[in-house]
C-alpha cells in the first residue's frame, strides 16, 4: 500500500520524517533556521525586504531584460524563496514574509511569471535539493530550476510501481569508480520531453526490505543512455512519457542523502507535490467552476432546475475549498503548515471532476463535440482553462485523482498519519525486496 | 466578481486563550454523561454552568461593548465559544441570548429599554431570547404572527410564536411585532401578565423549543418600522453565520469519538479502524472539517470586518457547515455500530443537536438558494 503521496507506512523506519505526519514541513525549511541571522543589513523584517526589492530594480530595471534574466537577478538577491538559505535563491528569512517580497515586486511593475515554467521543479524539485543535495549540487541546479531554463522532471514511478511506489525495480550499481549505472523503466513522466533534469528514486540493494534499498539521486536527462518516448493519454494529448534508462552513467555527486536513504529523500519531494497541487490561492470562481458559472448566466436556455441545484451545491463547495486552501496558505506563512495538504488535493480532484462533468452536461449538444484529438505534446502540464473545448478538461480531469498519489492513497495517508488509526495488515515491509511476489 | 481579500482564517492568542479556559469549564462540568442525564429530567438548563459561562466567565457579554458591562469582544470570540459548547452539546442558552437576542438588541436604535437590557444580559443575571420561530432564515419574510396596538401610551401586543428557542427560559424577549402595519421591535418581560409560554417535547432536548402566546401584553419598543427590520436581518445573519463554529464544533466531537472508536473496538481479530473502508469514510469526514473550519472562520471573519461578503460568508457557511455536522454525527452512529444506537452512548447527542441545528436559521437548501441570488446563478424559469 503506499505512500506515493509522503505516506508511508512502515513501522521501522523512524527517521524518515513521516511519523510527522504530511504537515512536517519539509526539510528545506526546518533545517535553516528560518529565523536564523539575516545575511546583512538590518533584521530581516518586511520593511528590510521591501527594501531589498527596490534595490534589486533599482539595480535590474525588470523593463529593460527578459523575465529569465530578472528572474536571475531576484533569485541572486534572495528574493526567489525568501526562507530558503543564502546562497540558495533565499534569505533564511521567515517563510511569511514571501507575500511581501511577491506584492513588492508587482508594485515595481515586475511581470509575473507563473510557476508553469517549471512545475516540477519549482514544487518538488526545488525543496528537495536544498534539503538534500550538497553544496555543490545546490550550487549547480538551484538557479537555473527557478529562472525556468532547467525544467525538471520527477521519475518515480514505474509500470510495476505506482501507489506502491517504494516496491520499484529501477536498479543502480556502484561501478568501479564509484559512480552509479542506472537501468529501468519508468513511466507516467509529465515533462520528461522537456526536461533537463529528473529526480530518480532507483533501488541500490533488493536484499533489504523494499524501503530500505532505495536511493535518490538527481539525473542528467541528457545522458547517454536515457530514452523518453511519448505517452499518448485520453485527452489526445502526450504530457507525460515512458523512459527507458540504460546503463546510464550518474556520478555520485548527483546522489542526493545517503544510500539507502531514497524513501526519506523522497517524502520531501512527496509532500511538496501535495502542496504543490493541491494549493494555491486563486480569486473566486477561477477554476472550471467559473466557466459553468459563466455559462450559467449567458445561457438561460440551457437551464434546469436539477442542474441549479448541482450547480449551487458545486459552487459551495468550490468556494469552500477556496477558503480551505487560503487558510493552509495563511498556516504555511506562519510556519505552522497543517495537514490540510493532502485533503485539500482530494477536495481538488473530485470538485474538478465533479464541476467538468456538470461543464459537459450543460453544454448539450456542444458537448458532444471536441476540439482536437491529433496526438500533441503538451507544455506544461495541463492546459489553462479556455484553451481548450470543454470535452478535455472533462477528460484531464479524471487524472487530477491519480496522478500526485491516488484519492485512495491520500484517504490512508490521512487515517496513518493525522487520525492516527490502525494500520492496514500487511505483508510487504519486512521481507527482503527481491523475495516479493510482483 | 469583485470579493474582498480574505481575512485570517487562524485562531488568534486571544481566541485559544479563551478556548482553553472554556473547555476546561465544559470538561469539568458538562460532561456528556451530566449531559445525558439532564435530558431525563424537566430542568433542560444547566442553571449552574450557565451561570459559570455567562457571568463568571464573560461569556454573555462577548459581543456586548464595554460602555454596557460587556466584554467589547467580537464574532471571532463568540465563534471559538461556539465550537466549544457544540463540542460539549452544552445545555445552555447561549445561542438564544448572547448571540441572536445581543446581536438583535445592538442592531436597535440606543435607548432606556435596550441599553438596561443590555447591560443585564452582559452580566448574565438575566438571559435573553429572540422570539422567532427558530427555523426562519435571514432573507425571510419580516413575521407577521404579534401585532400591537398603542392603549393610554402603552405598546400592547396579541399573538403567537411558535419554535422558539429557550423561550421558557428568557427573562427578556426581544419580539418582531407589526405595529399599525409596520414593522417593529419590542421588548417583554417573560414573566409579563397575560403571557403564556412553554416548551415542546423537542428534536434535542439540550436545546429545546417553545411557543410564547401573548393577549395583550405590556410591551416596549426598541426599534421603530425604520431600524425593525434590519435589526431582525441582522440578528438572524449573525445567528445563522455564527451558528456553523457550533456545527464544527458538535462534529469535531463525533469525529473524535468515532475515531476514538475505530481504534480500541476489535472485530475479526483486528482493531476495526484497520479496515479501510471505515478509515477512508473517517479520513473524508476529517477532510470536510478543515474545510467547515474555514468556511466557519471565514463567516465569523467577515462578520467582525463588516465585511461587504457577509452575507455570501453566511450563506456559504450555513449551507456547507450544517451537512457536515450532520454526515459526521451519523457516521459517529454507524462506526459505533449497536452501541452508538444506544441511549447510553453519546452519539445521539451529537446527531440530535447536528439535525436540529441544520433546521436553524435556515436550512442548507435555503442558503444554497439565498447564494444563488447573491452571486446571479439565478433559478431555472
Ligand atoms: C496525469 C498524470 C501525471 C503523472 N505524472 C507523473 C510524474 O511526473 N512522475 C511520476 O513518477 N509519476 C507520475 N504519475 C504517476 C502517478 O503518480 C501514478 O499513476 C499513481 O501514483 C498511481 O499509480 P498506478 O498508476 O500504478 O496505479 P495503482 O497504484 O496500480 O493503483 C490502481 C488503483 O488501486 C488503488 N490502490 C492502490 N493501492 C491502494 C491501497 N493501498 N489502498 C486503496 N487503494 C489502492 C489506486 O488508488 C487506484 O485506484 C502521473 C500520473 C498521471 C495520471
Amino acid at each position: 500500500m503506499r505512500e506515493r503521496g509522503g505516506v508511508s507506512d512502515t513501522d521501522n523506519q523512524p527517521d524518515d520524517g513521516r511519523d510527522d505526519g504530511p504537515g512536517n514541513e519539509p526539510r528545506a525549511a526546518s533545517g535553516t533556521a528560518p529565523d536564523g541571522p539575516p545575511a546583512a543589513g538590518g533584521p530581516l523584517d518586511a520593511a528590510e525586504l521591501r527594501r531589498r526589492v527596490a534595490d534589486l530594480v533599482a539595480a535590474h530595471d525588470p523593463t529593460t531584460m527578459t523575465s529569465v534574466e530578472f528572474l536571475g537577478h531576484r533569485f541572486d538577491a534572495g528574493l526567489a524563496w525568501v526562507h530558503f538559505p543564502v546562497g540558495c535563491g533565499g534569505l533564511g528569512a521567515s517563510r511569511a514574509l514571501q507575500q511581501v517580497v511577491e506584492d513588492a515586486l508587482i508594485a515595481a511593475g515586475a511581470k509575473v511569471v507563473s510557476a508553469y515554467r517549471n512545475p516540477i521543479g519549482l514544487g518538488m524539485g526545488a525543496p528537495t535539493i536544498v534539503a538534500h543535495g550538497d553544496a555543490e549540487s545546490r550550487a549547480r541546479l538551484l538557479r537555473p530550476l527557478w529562472t525556468g531554463e532547467e525544467v525538471w522532471c520527477q521519475l518515480f514511478s514505474e509500470p510495476g510501481a505506482g501507489s506502491d511506489l517504494a516496491g520499484l525495480a529501477t536498479r543502480a550499481m556502484r561501478d568501479g569508480d564509484g559512480d552509479w549505472i542506472v537501468t529501468g523503466q519508468k513511466v507516467w513522466t509529465s515533462l520528461a520531453h522537456k526536461a533537463r533534469w529528473a529526480m530518480l528514486l532507483a533501488r541500490t540493494d533488493p536484499d533489504l526490505p523494499k524501503h530500505q534499498g532505495l536511493t535518490y539521486f538527481f539525473l542528467d536527462m541528457t545522458s547517454p543512455g536515457v530514452e523518453v518516448r511519448p505517452l499518448r493519454q485520453a485527452t489526445g494529448q502526450a504530457e507525460f512519457n515512458e523512459v527507458f534508462l540504460t546503463d546510464v552513467r550518474v556520478p555520485d555527486a548527483h546522489r542526493a542523502g545517503e544510500v539507502g536513504q531514497g524513501w526519506a529523500v523522497s517524502n520531501t519531494t512527496l509532500m511538496n507535490e501535495r502542496v504543490a497541487i493541491g494549493g494555491g490561492a486563486a480569486p473566486r470562481e477561477a477554476n472550471a467552476i467559473g466557466a459553468v458559472a459563466r455559462m450559467w448566466r449567458d445561457r438561460p436556455e440551457l437551464r434546469t432546475p436539477g442542474l441549479h441545484d448541482r450547480l449551487l451545491r458545486a459552487w459551495v463547495e468550490c468556494e469552500v475549498a477556496r477558503l480551505g486552501n487560503e487558510r493552509i496558505r495563511q498556516q504555511l506563512a506562519v510556519g505552522a503548515p497543517g495537514p490540510e495538504g493532502s485533503a485539500a488535493k482530494i477536495a481538488y480532484a473530485r470538485l474538478n471532476q465533479d464541476v467538468t462533468r456538470l461543464w459537459l452536461e450543460l453544454t448539450g449538444e456542444e458537448g458532444l463535440g471536441y476540439d482536437e484529438w491529433t496526438m500533441r505534446r503538451s507544455d506544461m502540464g495541463q492546459a489553462t482553462l479556455g484553451a481548450r473545448a470543454p470535452g478535455y478538461y472533462y477528460l484531464r480531469a479524471k487524472g487530477n485523482s491519480i496522478e500526485g498519489g491516488t484519492s485512495e492513497v491520500l484517504r490512508n495517508v490521512i487515517a496513518d498519519r493525522v487520525l492516527d488509526l490502525p494500520r492496514e495488515p500487511r505483508t510487504d515491509t519486512k521481507v527482503a525486496w527481491k523475495e516479493m511476489p510482483r | 466578481m469583485s470579493e474582498p481579500t480574505i481575512p485570517s482564517l487562524l485562531y488568534g492568542e486571544i481566541e485559544e486563550e479563551l478556548r482553553a479556559t472554556l473547555r476546561e469549564l465544559l470538561r469539568d462540568r458538562c460532561g456528556w454523561h451530566d449531559v445525558l442525564a439532564r435530558i431525563d429530567t424537566d430542568e433542560a438548563y444547566d442553571e449552574g454552568l450557565w451561570k459559570a459561562v455567562a457571568a463568571e466567565l464573560g461569556l454573555a457579554g462577548l459581543l456586548i461593548p464595554e460602555e454596557f458591562g460587556g466584554a467589547g469582544a467580537g464574532p471571532r470570540e463568540v465563534a471559538v465559544a461556539l465550537e466549544e459548547l457544540g463540542r460539549a452539546v452544552a445545555p445552555v442558552p447561549f445561542l438564544a441570548s448572547a448571540v441572536l437576542a445581543t446581536s438583535a438588541l445592538l442592531a436597535c436604535p440606543a435607548g432606556a429599554a435596550r441599553d438596561t437590557a443590555l447591560r443585564a444580559l452582559a452580566e448574565g443575571t438575566r438571559t435573553a431570547t429572540l422570539a422567532v420561530t427558530a427555523t426562519t432564515w435571514p432573507e425571510a419574510g419580516f413575521p407577521l404572527s404579534v401585532t400591537g396596538a398603542w392603549e393610554d401610551g402603552e405598546l400592547s401586543l396579541t399573538g403567537a410564536v411558535t419554535g422558539v428557542l429557550a423561550v421558557d427560559r428568557a427573562e427578556l424577549l426581544v419580539l418582531p411585532v407589526i405595529v399599525a402595519g409596520e414593522p417593529h421591535l419590542a421588548l417583554v418581560a417573560g414573566d409579563a401578565a397575560n403571557l403564556a409560554r412553554g416548551a415542546v417535547t423537542s428534536l434535542d432536548a439540550t436545546r429545546p423549543v417553545g411557543q410564547v402566546t401573548l393577549d395583550q401584553v405590556r410591551a416596549r419598543v426598541l426599534a421603530g418600522p425604520e431600524h425593525a427590520e434590519r435589526a431582525l436581518g441582522h440578528a438572524v445573519r449573525y445567528g445563522a453565520a455564527l451558528l456553523a463554529s457550533e456545527q464544527l464544533g458538535v462534529a469535531e466531537q463525533a469525529l473524535a469519538e468515532a475515531v476514538g472508536y475505530l481504534k480500541v473496538r476489535h472485530q475479526f481479530g483486528r482493531p476495526i479502524g484497520s479496515f479501510q473502508a471505515l478509515r477512508h469514510r473517517a479520513a473524508d469526514l476529517w477532510s470536510d472539517l478543515a474545510s467547515a473550519r474555514a468556511a466557519a472562520r471565514y463567516a465569523a471573519a467577515c462578520l467582525a470586518e463588516d465585511s461587504p461578503d457577509a452575507a455570501v460568508a453566511t450563506a456559504l457557511a450555513q449551507a456547507y457547515c450544517s451537512e457536515v455536522a450532520v454526515r459526521t454525527a451519523e457516521e459517529c452512529v454507524q462506526m459505533h455500530g449497536g452501541i452508538g444506537f444506544t441511549w447510553e452512548h453519546p452519539a445521539h447527542l451529537y446527531l440530535k443537536r447536528a439535525m436540529a441545528s441544520a433546521l436553524l436559521l435556515g436550512t442548507a437548501d435555503r442558503h444554497r438558494a439565498t447564494l444563488g441570488a447573491l452571486v446571479d446563478l439565478p433559478p431555472a424559469i
